[in-house]
């Protein structure tokens, strides 16, 4: 066969061949598309960039306080958007506490998208004995409300980041191990599946090459949206001193600190809070958008 | 009919069973001798050992799980470490406050969700439906406890309408129906409300847009229903998913009220947890939890079984 | 052109010789079980018997027609034939070797049959190119991937679509006809002496079907390919099949050379189920429905020939005896009337 084949080689493999759009790229040409989705997109692009660059780029020091300065309104000299209870910067605050209120509503829900996915594209291919076992231990853990489990987990293992991103990443979990399973299971029963197996594939190389490019796409668009609810448990969290420890600046952490000075100064206050939900609003609209555009059918 | 309710029932019972042993286990995940809020730091061995001799500690885990499973059943949820009251006494005290603000809530929510998304999926794609959209959209993007942060900035602390915390006047825990107490509630409820709002106006806006672009509301208006035969049959047609999304709604508001019972010094199961947490109550906290996931779980089971009575798709024999 | 042929001509060995049938059935069962629900009252049966006992042979180079109506059984046997699904009783034998054996690993087995399923669109993964699809089959069993595309692209060609505009394509940007050719491209990417086709052209348009059953029969002849045909399209079975196999509720009632069942059908069912084709002929316009009644439950079959509930000819023997298949010159059926010694000739009226 090799020499036949050989012939055809030379001739058949190097003739250029028109490629159509894969369909993530076409996902992505729609979302361009997509007004709302941009925005947001773009308030999260420079949310976090800022995190990134904020050491560097804070007009004041974020740890400096000061006695004198303490609960200035918007709008004093230095301090463009006021300061805290101890008299440090809000805009450097709240620019450094974009860091870790980033940090610790992403990773939750990436660490969960890594575990949960396993799990579940495990249990939706394996069937069988596999996965009721483990579709049960997950209807356990989908028995609590996610709030009230962030909190008994938080509660227990005690304050910390290490700590909260680990109960939130556990919170998160069951509820991906749920859609990966549905998805896989689905995919499973498809005939193209049934027309590998019929190839002599063995399981790996067909969820490596068959389940996992359909089933990513739903999961991770369910994950996405999971971000948003994960930073506000997140910087609750900490707003209820589970989470992060002061003096880091962190916006939850920043709103429980403040909560006293809702009476003299309620617009430093709040100003944590808008950080938080501008960003849970943008992680929300992008989410959305992606699940437009991932939607269409062709 | 029966046969479905048993198997429901029956379902639910290992769930329940499970979630005694995850809310058992969370509690020995803990760091730290469970004693140490309890004991003085310079008390003897002998005390400490007499101490875990009296609550139980020293014996194995699984001793220890169902002797406490035991007494759970018969209704002992143990002795608070802090205050040395029963458990038990405490978080139904406390249920009760919790309830009923997350009733309210979940009524606020719904009434305002279902209206939202109603109009929002009969008139899609209009000015009605965005705004619609865009309410549900901050409902579940608006960080709650912030929420009610700002609304007591605005209507306590500038305004003067409405007090700031507590369930009622100077600040008693108990709560009798007369004004003076409601208006302690509306503030925490309308917070409370957003997020069921908000999931339950997108919930409803699909419902009912999914059931007009059915091809039989094509054909029902074709053989003359008027408008509001329509609307009378989309809202058949919604109205078990709606109070479905609604009850499960009641069931996160009842675990999640804790944030929000914290603002507001809302003498609930929140608050109780909060204050297990950090004076590192472990019977107090175990008892809360384990209450409050039950009553999720009831609750589950409830909606299921009423799903299955009225929605006639669900398969029941 | 002629390159690509030879190239994917039949290269394995032929084991047993032309006599031997290429795939042997023998008492092949396979029955769903049904959720039991302890508190249901029971209905008789508790699984579905799709299908119970069948046995047929599949010979050298042939097209074996299946025919049927939905719930017969056609397309589980197809699928237990390609061991997709493990069936409860039976063996399938393959040139003479068992298959799952050591001489005929399962494998091995999957080189040599193939399968082209109804849903064109669903057989076909949607991420993936469609020469990627045809080429997934050579890669799993070794080949490098320069060849497993050249022999994709090649098999693209044979089967009608230029590869320079369609091998970088996905399967939405493609008809069904022309999605079905990607689905005979990929069942002979392996070489296959055996193609199973499952309602392959069911689902097409008429003047599209035509097309395809001619590739079909063009590439039969050139790779030198064994069919086994599903199809509930009497006429397309006729003008594809060599023999004919006729199934009902789970066993084959009939199997003989498509001419001879057809003009002569000797089962009732198959003599009814031809009366149901509607004719061009305005002279030859039906009168009565040729089969009362719905298909019986295949949870709980009826007693003794299956078909005595529907069958015109019945008698009360027919409810009390299963029959057996009989042979005459390469005709097979299972029907009393045709059994020699049963009880059919004697029996009384059916009550």
């Amino acid at each position: 066969m090799t020499q036949s084949v050989a012939s055809l080689t030379a001739a058949a493999v190097t003739a250029p061949v028109a490629r159509s759009p894969g369909y993530w790229s076409n996902v992505l040409r729609r979302l361009r598309r997509d007004p709302l989705a941009l925005t947001a997109g773009g308030v999260i692009l420079a949310l976090i960039i800022i995190a990134i660059l904020a050491p560097w780029i804070t007009p004041a020091d974020p740890f400096q306080a000061s006695m004198l300065k303490r609960l200035r309104p918007i709008g004093t000299e230095g301090y463009p958007l006021g300061a805290d209870e101890l008299g440090r910067d809000m805009l450097s605050r709240l620019m450094l506490g974009a860091r870790l209120s980033l940090f610790m509503g992403i990773v939750p829900v990436i660490a969960a998208f890594v575990v949960g996915s396993a799990i579940g594209i495990l249990a939706g291919y394996a069937g069988g004995w596999t996965s009721t076992l483990i579709m049960r231990v997950v209807d356990v853990f989908y028995a609590f409300p996610s709030v009230l489990l962030a909190i008994a987990l938080s509660g227990t293992l005690g304050a910390g980041i290490f700590n909260a991103i680990l109960s939130l990443t556990i919170v998160f979990v069951p509820q991906i191990v749920r859609v990966a399973e549905s998805v896989t299971t689905q995919v499973r029963r498809s005939d193209y599946v049934d027309a590998a197996r019929a190839s002599g594939a063995s399981p790996f190389t067909i969820v490596r090459a068959h389940v996992l490019s359909n089933v990513l796409g739903p999961i991770f668009v369910y994950s996405t949206s999971l971000i948003s609810v994960s930073m506000i448990l997140a910087s609750g969290l900490s707003f209820l001193g589970l989470g992060v420890r002061p003096p880091e600046p962190e916006w939850g952490l920043m709103l429980n600190t403040l909560r006293t000075a809702i009476y003299t100064q309620p617009w430093v206050a709040a100003l944590p809070g808008v950080m938080i939900f501008i960003t849970s609003m943008s992680f929300n609209l992008l989410s959305d958008g992606l699940r437009s555009a991932m939607e269409v059918k062709e | 009919m029966l046969s479905y309710l048993i198997r429901r029932i029956a379902y639910a019972l290992p769930i329940m069973v499970g979630v005694a042993l995850l809310c058992f286990l969370l509690i020995h995940l803990a760091p730290g001798d469970p004693l140490v809020s309890i004991l003085p730091p310079d008390a003897s061995a002998d005390l400490q050992r007499q101490l875990m001799q009296l609550y139980g500690f020293d014996r194995p885990l699984v001793e220890q799980f169902a002797g406490w499973l035991w007494r759970a059943l018969h209704g002992d949820l143990g002795t608070s470490i802090a205050t040395g009251r029963p458990v038990a006494a405490e978080v139904f005290k406390a249920v009760g406050n919790t309830l009923r603000l997350a009733c309210l809530a979940t009524l606020l929510g719904f009434i305002v969700g279902a209206f939202l998304g109603f109009v929002g999926g009969y008139y899609r794609n209009s000015v009605m439906d965005r705004v619609a959209s865009f309410v549900s959209v901050i409902g579940v993007s608006v960080p709650h406890y912030w929420l009610g942060m700002v609304l007591v900035i605005i209507f306590s602390t500038q305004l003067m309408w409405l007090p700031p915390t507590g369930a009622g006047p100077g600040g008693s825990g108990e709560w009798t129906a007369d004004w003076a107490h409601f208006r302690h509630m509306i503030l925490p409820a309308v917070t409370m409300s957003v997020i069921p709002m908000g999931i339950i106006a997108r919930t409803v806006r699909a419902l009912v847009a999914e059931t007009l672009s059915q091809e039989f509301v094509v054909g029902l208006r074709a053989r003359g229903l008027t408008d509001l035969g329509v609307f009378l049959h989309v809202v058949k047609n919604c109205a078990p998913t709606a109070l479905a999304v609604m009850g499960l709604q009641l069931g996160y508001l009842l675990g999640g009220s804790i944030l929000i019972e914290t603002v507001f010094s809302w003498p609930g199961t929140g608050f109780l947890l909060n204050a297990a947490i950090f004076q590192r109550d472990l019977p107090l906290l175990q008892g809360t939890i384990l209450v409050l996931a039950l009553f999720f779980v009831i609750l589950n089971l409830a909606v299921d079984i009423l799903q299955g009575l009225f929605d006639p798709r669900i398969e029941r024999s | 052109m002629n390159a690509v042929i030879d190239a994917v001509r039949v290269t394995h060995e032929d084991v047993g010789g032309p006599a031997q049938p290429l795939l042997s059935v023998r008492g092949l069962i396979k029955h769903f079980p049904l959720k039991r629900d302890p508190l249901s009252r029971g209905r008789g049966g508790n699984a579905v018997r799709a299908v119970d006992g069948v046995d047929f042979d599949v010979k050298k180079g042939e097209t074996l027609g299946v025919v049927g109506e939905s719930g017969c059984g056609k397309s589980t046997t197809a699928r237990l034939v390609m061991q997709l699904i493990k069936q409860d009783h039976g063996e399938l034998v393959f040139d003479g070797m068992a298959v799952g054996s050591r001489a005929l690993a399962l494998r091995e087995f999957r080189r040599q049959t193939q399968m082209v399923f109804q849903d064109s669109y669903s057989s076909l993964n949607p991420r993936m190119t469609i020469e990627d699809s045809v080429a997934f089959g050579p890669l799993v069993h070794g080949s490098a991937k320069r060849d497993a595309i050249a022999v994709a692209r090649g098999l693209l060609g044979r089967v009608g679509l230029d590869a320079q505009r369609f091998a970088g394509r996905y399967p939405h940007e493609l008809s069904g006809g022309q999605r079905q050719r990607v689905n005979i491209a990929r069942a002979l990417a392996l070489h296959p002496r055996l193609v199973i086709l499952d309602e392959a052209v069911s689902a097409l348009d008429k003047s599209v079907e035509a097309q395809v059953l001619n590739l079909l029969l063009d590439l039969k002849d050139d790779f030198g390919l064994t069919y086994m045909f599903i199809s509930h399209d009497l006429n397309v079975v006729r003008y594809i099949s060599d023999r004919v196999m006729v199934m009902y509720l789970g066993e084959v009632v009939e199997l003989g050379p498509v001419d001879q069942v057809f003009d002569a059908p000797r089962h009732p069912y198959t003599q009814a189920l031809l009366r149901s084709m509607p004719s061009m002929e305005p002279g030859q316009r039906t009168e009565s429905a040729p089969l009362s009644g719905d298909p019986p439950n295949p949870i709980d079959p009826p007693s003794g020939c299956r078909f005595h509930t529907r069958c015109a000819l019945a008698r009360a023997a027919c409810a009390a005896e299963a029959p057996a298949m009989t042979q005459q010159d390469g005709h097979a059926v299972r029907c009393l009337i045709h059994q020699p010694d049963s009880g059919y000739a004697a029996s009384g009226a059916l009550t």
